[in-house]
């Protein structure tokens, strides 16, 4: 008998069993995502020929056609012109046009970073507050507000669509940056405040009762001793928060035009010539991914942690 | 360092009573000791004194200061808790700072404020390691050190030596006694441990159901209680109590139970009603062969240099320590006799002890 492994660990069949589930998950799910990467690499033709070409020449057509407006001009005029100053001026004039000018595409992504970080702060400073609130002071009616707050979730942000596109356009919140940070934290606090509510109650309160002892004010207790300690779950909350505001589409379509417009509504509207120019708007998405992405994986040690919260902590 | 007095303080969560009418004086400098079972109300009085509860009613005096309704940050009090409440995001020095840090000292008087508490605890090595990585014995040590940073006007214990395994609970149990001749400061400490009370304190305090039963030095708690509750949870183990079916009256000094005769000491009051209890503690009591008590052997344990026997009487179970030397048999019959008078009556009605030429 091999005495060698204990009995709780997993056999060396079921490990690789467990690899090769985890593989085929991870290709089945790759697979939308490095196509749309591979798409953003290809030349508009290459982008939608049939059959679908997994080997390619790359290009960084889609890159440049994102990140700039141009027109199609003659050959005549073409010429007229002095030679091309830099790639991208060279690789847009083989296609017989010329560049006019930069495309909204770099706003409409500040945008989204102005909102999706904006509104992930609020959700999740606000949400801290409330939490700790709801765990240490006896608040009346405690259980009704939470079960409040939380009813919020319970039908599709979507549903008030109407109410709120009348207040926005009521109040002069419509189509700006204030106005959908206010909204994008309205929908996430709900998720914040249960979320960390969880993490707050397992923080034992002697902390910040020490921390009072020592001479420090409540506020105070609570930014220098339990913010810290509640790092976990605002790491793992403020990622929920930031990718439910950094994907939200349908109210930043129905809200948001020219001034706050975010990345969402606009990637898809990206038209070439006869069509959707499909490497632009691989390209667009390609980097519509990154910050979430480099988000996620700097909150990553936190989060692995926070997942597990209650399991670990004692 | 203060006197730390308590008047007629009470506290109520809802319906129930925590702490009832309670009346104490910590003098400057002494090491005081709450003592009682879970749920007394001593932890509850610490908080109060600590300014982590606010009273129902009553007052706190810290020296000549009325603090009862300040916060705890104005107290100029410490407080160690029994899970430490060591800041797990900050190293050792870090935690022992931080209290120093509020107060507004410049950098060089806190590292040697921190430094001269570290030296004192034995923990300056450890100055720059983390909590986690520390023992429970040298947790203590830092909760203790960031107490110790401020000196502050008393120090305030909650079970601090709870958590810790028992090796090592005594060996702390001797540093915070030369600790506390060191520094003097008056300390309030709260434990459920009657022998963790009896070694540091100079004076204890015994509750239950919220009351304070009786505060005095541990000799007298232990030899002269003055209720049957503390007479009951002070001692290894506990005083043995007979039931009286009789009245005592002044001046009698012997009581007869069934056929033996036990002499007590010349009572000073008489009892109440006419059941009463008779108290004695097993080291007291011996085995006899012609006299005392009848009854069989039930247990006996064996506590190194002595010996406990537990008698089955028509009374009920009487424990009885002896010498190492004396060896009987499970269901081996015996008697039970006193050795001396050294025996208190507890009034059957009030449950307290009446006074006697033993207990004045």
């Amino acid at each position: 008998m091999d005495t060698s492994r204990s009995y709780l660990e997993p056999s060396s069949f079921s490990k690789k069993m467990a690899a090769a589930i985890i593989i085929v998950y991870a290709v089945i799910t790759l697979i939308p995502i490095s196509w749309m990467v591979m798409t953003s690499f290809k030349n508009v033709d290459s982008a939608i020929s049939y059959p679908p070409e997994v080997l390619f020449e790359p290009s960084l057509e889609g890159y440049v056609n994102l990140f700039t407006n141009r027109s199609r001009q003659s050959q005549e005029y073409l010429d007229s012109l002095p030679p091309p100053e830099n790639w991208y001026e060279e690789l847009v004039r083989s296609r017989e046009m010329v560049i006019t000018g930069p495309s909204k595409f770099l706003g409409r992504y500040s945008n989204s970073m102005i909102i999706g970080f904006g509104s992930t702060f609020a959700s999740v400073f606000l949400g801290a507050l409330a939490a700790y609130a709801f765990s240490r002071f006896r608040v009346p009616l405690k259980d009704d507000l939470l079960f409040f707050i939380l009813s919020t979730r319970m039908f599709p942000p979507i549903a008030v669509a109407v109410p709120i596109f009348i207040m926005y356009r009521k109040l002069g919140l419509g189509d700006t940056h204030l106005g959908m940070i206010i909204l994008y934290t309205v929908v996430n606090l709900s998720l914040a405040v249960w979320l960390l509510k969880g993490f707050m109650d397992e923080i034992p309160k002697e902390y910040e009762e020490a921390a009072m002892i020592d001479g420090y004010s409540r506020l105070q207790a609570f930014f220098k001793v339990v913010l810290p300690q509640a790092m976990t779950g605002i790491a793992a909350t403020a990622i929920f928060c930031m990718i439910f505001s950094w994907n939200e589409y349908a109210f930043a379509v129905l809200l948001t035009q020219f001034n706050a417009q975010t990345a969402p509504p606009f990637i898809p509207t990206i038209i070439g010539e006869g069509g959707l120019d499909w490497p632009a708007i691989g390209a667009g998405t390609t980097l519509f991914l990154l910050p979430v992405m480099i988000f996620t994986i700097i909150l990553r040690k936190h989060l692995l942690r926070g997942i597990t919260f209650g399991a670990v902590r004692k | 360092m203060s006197q730390i007095k308590i008047v007629n303080l009470q506290k109520s969560f809802g319906d129930f009573t925590a702490v009832k009418n309670s009346n104490l004086t910590i003098n400057d400098k002494e090491f005081f000791v709450l003592l009682g079972p879970s749920g007394c109300g001593k932890t509850t009085t610490l908080r109060m004194i600590a300014g982590l509860e606010l009273p129902t009613s009553g007052e706190i005096y810290l020296g000549d200061e009325e603090v009862g309704m300040l916060r705890a940050s104005e107290r100029d009090i410490a407080f160690v808790f029994q899970l430490f409440a060591l800041y797990p995001h900050m190293n050792v020095r870090n935690n022992l700072s931080f209290p120093l840090k509020m107060q507004g000292y410049k950098k060089s008087d806190i590292k040697n404020r921190v430094e001269e508490a570290a030296k004192l605890l034995r923990i300056d090595h450890i100055l720059n390691s983390n909590i986690s990585s520390l023992s429970g014995g040298d947790r203590q040590r830092v909760a203790l050190g960031r107490a110790l940073v401020r000196r502050p006007k008393a120090f305030l214990m909650d079970e601090p030596l709870g958590t810790l395994d028992a090796e090592f609970r005594e060996l702390m149990c001797l540093e915070l006694k030369k600790l506390h001749l060191d520094i003097g400061a008056t300390t309030v400490y709260v434990t459920h441990d009657q022998l963790e009370a009896m070694s540091l304190a100079d004076r204890i305090a015994v509750m239950d159901g919220g009351e304070i039963l009786q505060a005095d030095e541990p000799n007298i708690i232990y030899n002269k209680p003055k209720t049957k509750f503390v007479a009951s949870f002070i001692g290894s183990p506990g005083m043995n109590f007979f039931e009286v079916n009789e009245g005592i009256s002044k001046d009698q000094s012997f009581v007869n139970i069934e056929e033996a005769k036990f002499d007590i000491p010349k009572q000073l009051e008489e009892s109440k009603g006419s059941k009463n209890f008779f108290g004695i503690r097993p080291e007291n009591l011996t085995l006899s062969n012609n006299e005392g008590l009848k009854g069989s052997v039930f247990g006996v344990e064996y506590l190194g240099s002595r010996k406990i026997i537990t008698v089955k009487t028509s009374l009920g179970e009487i424990k009885v320590k002896t010498d190492i030397s004396i060896n009987v048999k499970l269901n081996e019959n015996v008697q039970v006799k006193p050795l001396n008078n050294n025996i208190i009556i507890f009034d059957g009605q009030t449950d307290k002890s009446l006074n006697s030429e033993f207990i004045k």
